[in-house]
């Protein structure tokens, strides 16, 4: 769990009262003063997640509107995703590109009545608003939503919770977002989230962020959840944190995004670094991420060797640690292609000692999202 | 029952004649938070004051305890194997982690006793 180097103070999300109140371990992330845990502690705070409902604050993400006749045509041109193909009312999870095919940051673009909806990173979000404005031109306008406040109710009762402040939100389906009132407040709903579970992130405005959050924790089945169970969380799901399993050495087709750029994306190949990138996604790259499962107990953490069974180097963890759904450790992380098949035995060079695991299918908690 | 020394590091050592157990306090199972594993010592390993004896996994990171004086293991807890959990439940009794057999006590003059090391963690709140 670390954030970008930290320079002066630490800035606060419309919740930081409250997660001081509920005695939140506060650290610095992303350059945010943030609750890494509560009172129960990372171990329930996950296995509550994914037997009831979490409530996470994820304001520190970036919220932004980009406005502009054709803005998805435009936006293609810094991202591999098929946007134009975007229906409105959902959402689709993209990376940002180089021109040599590394990833600048994933987010998500949602397509709403006259602009598209982005969320991006916190540690990323200015050099990525920077990075658009730059590419896009004067003919379309972002608009920085610095006054909106996101949280994240994640789990398989989180459906039943929304369903008493938002009626209408527990029809919606997984990866669609609406505008309604959430307990009264004007919010933007998303059946979205980065745990594995069903769920929903709620855009609230900063000053109705506490009392929304506070009528959600009222409600039985919600307890708050830091950003060490949501690290977890997304790890079981398989999913990337950027600046770990993602970055600039890393492209879509090495980080096995490949699912997230369309047939036409590629023929047209309009994108930062889509030589390098089609390329790849149609030879195979050199080296791919994997799930890994170490045999024993010993978690592995980033930045642990990947070895093969007679000790050559072949890649490293990028996240590792501790599944407690699983009740044992995973990881992911890159090796070179030869390796990267399921049931393929590797070693993991964990405090000197040649740890024996597995390369494993991820997700290794199964994905419960609500398809309809 | 032996006498009990503390270091600054947040271990515990109970000495009885040759022989020392050794243990994290209760104030840093807390700081860990939840353990999931621990990496102790193989009989027979020698340990230096201060150098690395063993390392304790909680589900955010990987943290390591240090020998409070040199000595020889002579026994690691086989219990934290099965149940690593023991280090939250009772880190200064059941959670222990290595037996040394020491050697050089002169070492233990550096280390506190309980009232110093409850007035360290007091401060330290």
């Amino acid at each position: 769990m670390s954030g970008t180097t930290e320079t002066g103070p630490l800035l606060k999300t419309p919740l930081n009262a409250l997660h001081r109140e509920l005695g939140g371990k506060m650290v610095p992330f992303a350059g945010y003063d943030m609750p890494v845990q509560f009172p129960d502690g990372i171990l329930r705070e996950h296995n509550h997640t994914r037997t009831a409902a979490g409530l996470f604050d994820v304001s520190h993400m970036g919220q932004a509107h980009l406005y502009g006749a054709g803005a998805d045509v435009a936006l293609e041109r810094l991202v591999p995703g098929n946007l134009t193909g975007l229906a409105p009312g959902r959402i689709r999870y993209t990376v940002f590109t180089n021109e040599q095919g590394g990833i600048l940051d994933d987010l998500t673009v949602g397509r709403a009545d006259g602009y598209l909806l982005i969320v991006v990173n916190a540690a990323c979000k200015d050099a990525d608003y920077a990075h658009m404005k730059k590419h896009l031109g004067a003919d379309f306008r972002l608009d920085i939503l610095a006054d909106r406040a996101l949280l994240a109710l994640q789990g398989p009762l989180a459906a039943k919770v929304i369903a008493k402040f938002a009626p209408a939100a527990a029809a919606m389906v997984f990866m669609s977002f609406a505008s309604m009132k959430v307990a009264g407040f004007d919010c933007v709903v998303a059946r979205s989230g980065y745990t594995g579970e069903d769920g929903y992130e709620i855009s609230v405005h900063s000053r109705d962020a506490e009392k929304l959050a506070r009528l959600l924790l009222a409600e039985p089945e919600v307890k708050p959840i830091g950003l060490g169970a949501r690290d977890s969380l997304r790890l079981e799901a398989g999913l990337c944190l950027y600046g770990h399993d993602l970055d600039t050495t890393t492209t879509p087709a090495e980080g096995d995004l490949g699912w997230t750029i369309a047939k036409r994306r590629r023929e047209e190949a309009s994108f930062p670094g889509a030589k390098v990138i089609v390329k790849q996604l149609a030879e195979g790259p050199k080296r791919i991420r994997v799930g890994i499962l170490p045999s024993g107990r010993a978690p592995a953490r980033e930045g642990t060797e990947i070895v093969d069974t007679k000790g050559n180097k072949i890649g490293v963890i990028t996240s590792g640690g501790f599944g407690p759904t699983v009740n044992g450790p995973v990881a992911m992380g890159y090796v070179a292609r030869d390796f990267a098949k399921h049931e393929t035995e590797v070693g993991l060079v964990v405090r000197g000692t040649t740890l024996p695991a597995k390369v494993a299918p991820m997700p290794f908690v199964p994905h419960h999202y609500f398809k309809g | 029952m032996g006498t009990r020394y503390f270091t600054k590091d947040h271990e515990w050592i109970e000495v009885d004649g040759d022989n020392g157990t050794v243990g994290v306090t209760n104030y840093a199972q807390e700081q860990l938070g939840d353990v999931v594993f621990v990496d102790l010592p193989a009989k027979g390993k020698k340990l230096t004051q201060k150098g690395e004896a063993a390392v304790v996994e909680s589900v955010k990171a990987a943290s390591e305890v240090y020998a409070p004086v040199s000595g020889e293991v002579i026994e690691s807890n086989a219990a934290l194997a099965a149940n690593p959990a023991l280090v939250n439940a009772s880190a200064e009794k059941d959670g222990w982690f290595m037996k040394l057999k020491l050697t050089n006590k002169d070492e233990l003059k550096g280390l506190m006793d309980k009232a110093a090391y409850d007035k360290l963690v007091a401060s330290q709140h």
